[in-house]
């Protein structure tokens, strides 16, 4: 659905992008990671239409960017980070008057559009106020309503929920879900939780280019060394000789009544655990996989490629 | 697509009120030198201590005086009118972000910029119309009737030389990134428009003539500017040109 290949982009002697590539399959929610400045906005503006790559190809549907008859800008939703409006405007003339009908939305259809979007981003008590007086959650939220008036099969989300306090963020990915499978979704983000919560697949950017792609659970498997932990009231006598012998173990570190047991599979090793420290009659208060942090990954891999 | 964009900058003059002081200006400039024209004399003669005499050899003012205040005034005004009008529009929407949210959507660039002139040319229009109506009004009142067709004549010249610097602002607007520099750049044009009429050799050809003519139409005189119309013309075609080739290629 989405196809970048190669995009190169320098402003003056900095190299925003540096060759990044990556592929977007058809109705993916694809979270796209970076530190500030990695060029991920830099992106989105080129997928946009807003810049130009100085070398580079990428396709939106199959239909080239930036090519002279090519214009995927009808196929595309994008929300800006920092979104903003006409202040004169209300939100439904907005929607109505001036988004829908540049899409040849018009009448009585972008009317019942505009009011369905309002009530969707939580907007329909202020759809006949100036967009002027609005706080920076509602322009993103009106920003959302926008980016999809015309159903676009590709949206192009630039931190999306970064404005939004708990409950709107929860709504906007809440509705983000609702889109998954219908619309191909690259979401910008800095949220990492946000990311483990709606993202099918992974990117991280660095420096301006991909240095993973992954199905987000295949990243945390392949990336987060597993772990568990193991709390015993009566310590762990003999039964830490014997797991340190372990093939599946490759680290085992204790701390006052606490075991952190680092294992190459997960799935391989709970059973012995759990057998082992049955026989041993060791008192075991607490016996937990710690689940792997998207944030780990992404530190870890930023922090390598920094 | 062209439609709604014009829809949106023609709603956006009238929202901001910059419609309403446009054309309460051109209205009070229309109402104004008619009426500066019949009492300036009586002003002077009913200055105290007059040296005796002097009021004698003040003349009455006639309709070709009405005539001339209004031709300066509106050309005045005017400038100062559509630069004001025009200088920020395209600065504005790139300095605060809102051409980056409008170009994400299917729009032609050329458009965008098409459409605001389009506005600001009919606003102008609107503003010489309200502003001649009211000079002709006033006029017939106060003095007698000036040729209507000769007088709409004028008007179409004023209409195309101010249109020469609504073109050059929004030209200056295009190129510039902020308001402050586009607001630079508008003037810059209209000053090297006026050094360039100021020069005689020059001067013929310059947008300026155009109102000599228009004026001369009224008073039935017989000089003609046509060298000067074309330059204006041509001047409107090439800044327009410029912007939408600028614009076409821009990174928001």
């Amino acid at each position: 659905m989405i196809r970048i290949e190669n995009f190169v982009k320098t402003y003056g002697s900095v190299r925003a992008l540096d060759g990044l590539s990556l592929n977007v399959k058809p109705g993916v929610v694809y979270g796209f990671l970076g530190r500030n400045g990695a060029g991920k906005t830099t992106c989105m503006r080129i997928l946009s239409g807003l810049a130009r790559p100085d070398s580079g190809r990428a396709w939106i549907r199959g239909k080239e960017i930036g090519q002279p008859g090519s214009d995927v800008r009808s196929l595309i939703g994008v929300l800006p980070e920092e979104p903003v409006f006409y202040g004169w405007m209300t939100p439904r003339e907005y929607l109505r008057d001036f988004i829908a009908p540049l899409y040849n939305i018009r009448g009585q259809v972008a009317a019942q559009r505009a009011d369905e979007l309002l009530e969707i981003v939580g907007l329909k008590e202020a759809a006949n106020r100036r967009i002027g007086g609005f706080s920076r959650g509602m322009r993103q939220r009106m920003g959302l309503a926008q980016a999809l008036v015309h159903r676009p099969p590709v949206l192009l989300l630039d931190e999306p929920v970064s404005a939004l306090d708990p409950a709107g963020r929860k709504e906007v990915l809440e509705l983000i879900e609702t889109l998954r499978g219908q619309t191909t979704i690259l979401l910008s983000t800095h949220i990492l939780a946000d990311v483990e919560r709606v993202c099918d697949v992974v990117g991280i950017i660095a420096k301006g280019s991909l240095i993973v792609q992954s199905r987000r659970d295949d990243l945390l498997a392949r990336y987060v060394t597993p772990l568990f932990e193991i709390e015993s009231d009566n310590g762990f006598g003999h039964w830490l000789e014997w797991v340190e012998k372990q093939d599946f173990v490759t680290n085992v570190t204790v701390s006052a009544h606490t075991a952190r047991v680092l294992v190459k599979d997960v799935h391989m090793a709970q059973k012995p655990l759990l057998e082992s420290l049955a026989s041993e009659s060791l008192s075991v208060r607490r016996f937990e996989m710690v689940h792997p942090s998207l944030e780990d990954v992404f530190l870890r891999l930023t922090r390598k490629e920094a | 697509m062209f439609r709604t964009l014009f829809a949106k900058e023609f709603r956006e003059q009238w929202r901001t009120r910059k419609l309403i002081v446009f054309m309460a200006v051109f209205l009070t400039t229309g109402i104004i030198s008619p009426v500066l024209a019949k009492y300036t004399p009586e002003i002077l003669k009913s200055i105290p201590n007059l040296p005796a005499g002097l009021a004698d050899f003040i003349p009455a003012a006639t309709a070709a005086d009405s005539l001339a205040q209004y031709l300066k005034n509106t050309a005045q005004f005017g400038i100062l009118l559509v630069i004001l009008l025009t200088m920020g529009v395209m600065a504005q929407e790139k300095e605060r972000g809102t051409a980056a949210m409008l170009l994400t959507k299917p729009v032609s660039r050329s458009a965008v910029i098409f459409a605001k002139w389009l506005t600001g040319m009919i606003i102008l229009l609107a503003g010489l119309l309200v502003d001649g109506l009211a000079c002709l009004a006033y006029t017939v009142v106060l003095f007698e009737p000036l040729p209507f067709i000769a007088f709409w004549k004028l008007n179409l010249l004023l209409f195309v030389y101010l249109g020469v610097y609504l073109t050059v602002a929004l030209m200056a607007s295009t190129l510039a990134r902020s308001q402050a520099i586009a607001a630079g750049g508008a003037f810059g044009g209209l000053s090297v428009l006026l050094i360039l009429g100021s020069i005689p050799r020059l001067s013929e050809y310059m947008p300026g003539q155009l109102a000599s003519w228009g004026s001369s139409l009224v008073l039935k005189g017989d000089s003609t500017a046509w060298p000067a119309l074309g330059v204006a013309v041509g001047i409107i075609v090439l800044a327009l040109v410029i912007a939408c080739m600028r614009f076409e290629h821009e990174e928001i």
